[in-house]
């Protein structure tokens, strides 16, 4: 069993949903990234995203594109990303791992070394913002031959109808944009939520984690209460510009506090 | 006529003007790399643009604006004191600087336009780069009476001063792009990022043939009015073809425009000219086929300026409007089939060939044409005076007369 579908499986047990917090590789530096990584699997992270770092990250907002652009003059490459999950290995066997990013490096590192080397350095899964279902081909054999997860990515603008296209092919989890528009903006009503995700889940079986606009514990118990997952990102990079990483622990101890205490509706 | 029949349909298949395939690609470029939120009003495009081209009323309502607005045919001039100071081929000009907004972006505007209505759009968005295609885009807005945001590089808003009061007076808002370098491509990302945000209500419309299908091939059909139209005018005025064709590349939309109708003509050379900027060597360029190599950037495979690890480099140019990183997937298709010639020009040979073809013909060109110019300049004198030249003299140099001034050493 993949790490992430043992750790859902036994959520599902505890009968509670994940926190999924981000780190983008590399903001400000590799040491404050793993430090971040170390500390959030002890501070109640369930799966952590890290988001590669991109010169065009073009759905995120203007909080992630500052930490793209701290993490690239830090001199973060993919390479370089993969370096700091092979040190979190180290001392973390059990917490899964999830990279997030976009399309490019993952060409030019070349899509099948690329998968070789993540699945080595003992990363889980993979989401791939600008490879929507059409292209999906480009990357999903050789993640699948390496055992990765293929985390889609779903929108409220995604129909009935391209539910099933759009998950062909997807393991791990569904990765649920909440809001029409980029990272760390607006976010989800609860009852966009109650409307949102019942459709999700009539699609599919695997666990649906929602993500854009979670901020805090009180989202993430909203979150909670209707799916599997609660993705908090822009927060946190928000709470390590002004603080630092000891503050941004504190907030996920915060955010995982309020997730348990989530009150789950019958799905 | 069976045989009649057999030999056509190979024609056809063998044309190199059938492209994209089903999938947007031509070859192994182009495609749609874009976030999810975004496929479904990509495809929602792609099946909209494909009921309007089937709908004869669309094309001949394009065809009213193109005529009484935008003022085509444009004119074809053959650059007569030109073709003698440089001694060699004849040089003919499409003029589509003539144009209403005096440059070829309103062609495609006036066409994304008429198809937002078309949908039910309500609000438009765009890039700019140089402002061209956002005066051009701001320009059919206020006709059409749709509120219109900008989307322009921090830089290219000082650098193109002129251009950015142009679209205020027009109504549209203009918001400076600082991320990144503050150019083209930044401003692509936030249009990109606003489209995702609005995507009930708003349509984009991309300037160059560039982004995600069915954008590359919906500007390329809307620009081929260029090139049809040069076929016939030179029909006109010499009897046959030319033998070459040259025209500026940034993303690649006035070349598409003037090459597409010629791709099959096998006689004629067709050629590109990227911008060199300080030169291929100094690394401050825009020649994105010359030096760069296939990736993805804005929803398309194509060739990009990038590092090794994958990372987009800012590119460079005198020239605001192929100050892009990246070209049409299209053109990275020409190129590796080699069809299309693609060379590059340095800044300071665009200078020379703006002064140039200010002096002798009393035109004051763009710079992204004076890139093509420059090039013409290099190859004419080497062809015999019966061989003929056509270049596109894509846009009008008023809004560049600053930044050659500050060149010159003028104050204005």
């Amino acid at each position: 069993m993949s790490r992430i579908k043992g750790t859902f499986a036994a959520l599902r047990a505890e009968g509670r949903a994940a926190l999924i917090p981000f780190v983008e590789a590399f903001d400000p530096d590799r040491a404050t990234s793993l430090a971040l990584l170390t500390g959030m699997a002890e501070h109640g992270a369930d799966i952590i995203e890290i988001g590669v770092p991109f010169t065009d990250p073009m759905a995120d907002g203007p909080i992630i594109q500052a930490a793209g652009r701290r993490a690239l003059n830090a001199g973060a490459t993919l390479h370089g990303v993969l370096g700091i999950v092979r040190d979190f290995r180290k001392g973390n066997d059990k917490t899964p791992l999830v990279l997030m990013g976009y399309l490019n490096p993952i060409l030019s590192y070349g899509v099948a070394e690329f998968t070789r080397d993540a699945a080595l350095a003992g990363v889980d899964g993979l989401i791939v913002v600008d490879l929507p279902t059409e292209e999906a081909d480009l990357l999903l054999p050789d993640a699948a031959t390496h055992g990765l997860d293929f985390i889609r990515l779903i929108a409220p603008t995604t129909s009935d109808e391209r539910l099933p296209k759009v998950l062909a092919g997807s393991s791990g989890f569904v990765y649920y944009v909440s809001i029409t528009g980029i990272t760390g903006t607006r976010t989800a009503s609860a009852e966009d939520l109650a409307r949102d995700i019942p459709r999700i889940r009539r699609a599919t079986d695997l666990p649906i984690a929602v993500g854009f606009g979670v901020r805090t514990p009180e989202q993430a118990a909203t979150v909670a209460k209707y799916a599997d997952a609660a993705i908090v990102a822009s927060a946190l990079i928000e709470k390590l510009t002004l603080s630092d990483v000891a503050a941004v622990l504190g907030d996920v101890a915060a955010l995982a506090n309020g997730i348990r205490h989530a009150v789950k509706v019958a799905a | 006529m069976l045989r009649y029949a057999v030999i056509m349909n190979e024609i056809l298949k063998n044309s190199l003007r059938s492209g994209p395939d089903g999938r947007g690609r031509f070859g192994e470029f182009g495609g749609r790399f874009v976030a999810e939120t975004l496929m479904p009003l990509i495809l929602e495009l792609e099946t909209a643009y494909e009921a309007a081209k089937a709908d004869p009323r669309f094309q001949a309502e394009i065809d009213y604006y193109l005529k009484h607005y935008v003022g085509r045919p444009s004119a074809m001039w053959f650059a007569e004191r030109l073709t003698k100071h440089l001694g060699g081929a004849k040089i003919y000009f499409k003029r589509d600087e003539l144009n209403h907004t005096g440059a070829h972006k309103i062609n495609n505007c006036i066409g994304q336009i008429l198809l937002a209505k078309r949908m039910g759009k309500t609000r438009i968005i765009a890039e700019t780069g140089a402002g061209q295609h956002g005066v051009a885009t701001a320009t059919v807005c206020a006709l059409f009476g749709l509120p219109c945001t900008i989307y322009m590089g921090a830089v290219d808003v000082e650098r193109q001063k002129p251009n950015v009061f142009r679209m205020k007076l027009l109504g549209a808002e203009i918001v400076p792009v600082k991320s990144g370098a503050g150019t083209l491509k930044d401003a692509m990302n936030d249009a990109m990022r606003d489209w995702v945000a609005n995507v009930k209500d708003t349509f984009y419309i991309i300037g160059t043939a560039a982004g995600p299908h069915p954008y590359p091939a919906m500007v390329r059909d809307f620009q081929c009015v260029i090139g049809e139209e040069a076929k016939w005018q030179m029909q006109e005025a010499e009897g046959r073809l030319p033998d070459v064709a040259i025209a500026a590349i940034g993303g690649g939309s006035n070349a598409i425009g003037l090459f597409h109708p010629f791709l099959d003509d096998t006689s004629v050379r067709l050629i590109g000219v990227e911008a060199a900027g300080h030169g291929l060597e100094s690394g401050e360029h825009a020649a994105s086929l010359s030096m760069g190599r296939p990736g993805v950037l804005h929803g398309n495979r194509t060739y990009l300026l990038q590092t090794e690890d994958g990372q987009i480099l800012e590119a460079h140019s005198i020239s605001a409007g192929l100050d892009y990183p990246g070209i049409g997937p299209e053109h990275s298709w020409l190129h590796d089939i080699g069809r299309v010639e693609y060379v590059s020009i340095e800044d300071e040979e665009a200078l020379t060939a703006f002064q140039l073809c200010t002096k002798t013909e009393g035109i004051i060109p763009a710079l992204e044409p004076a890139h093509a110019l420059a090039h013409v300049m290099k190859l004419a004198p080497t062809l015999a005076p019966d061989k003929i030249i056509l270049m596109n003299l894509c846009g009008r140099g008023d809004k560049d007369i600053f930044t050659v001034a500050a060149h010159l050493g003028f104050d204005l």
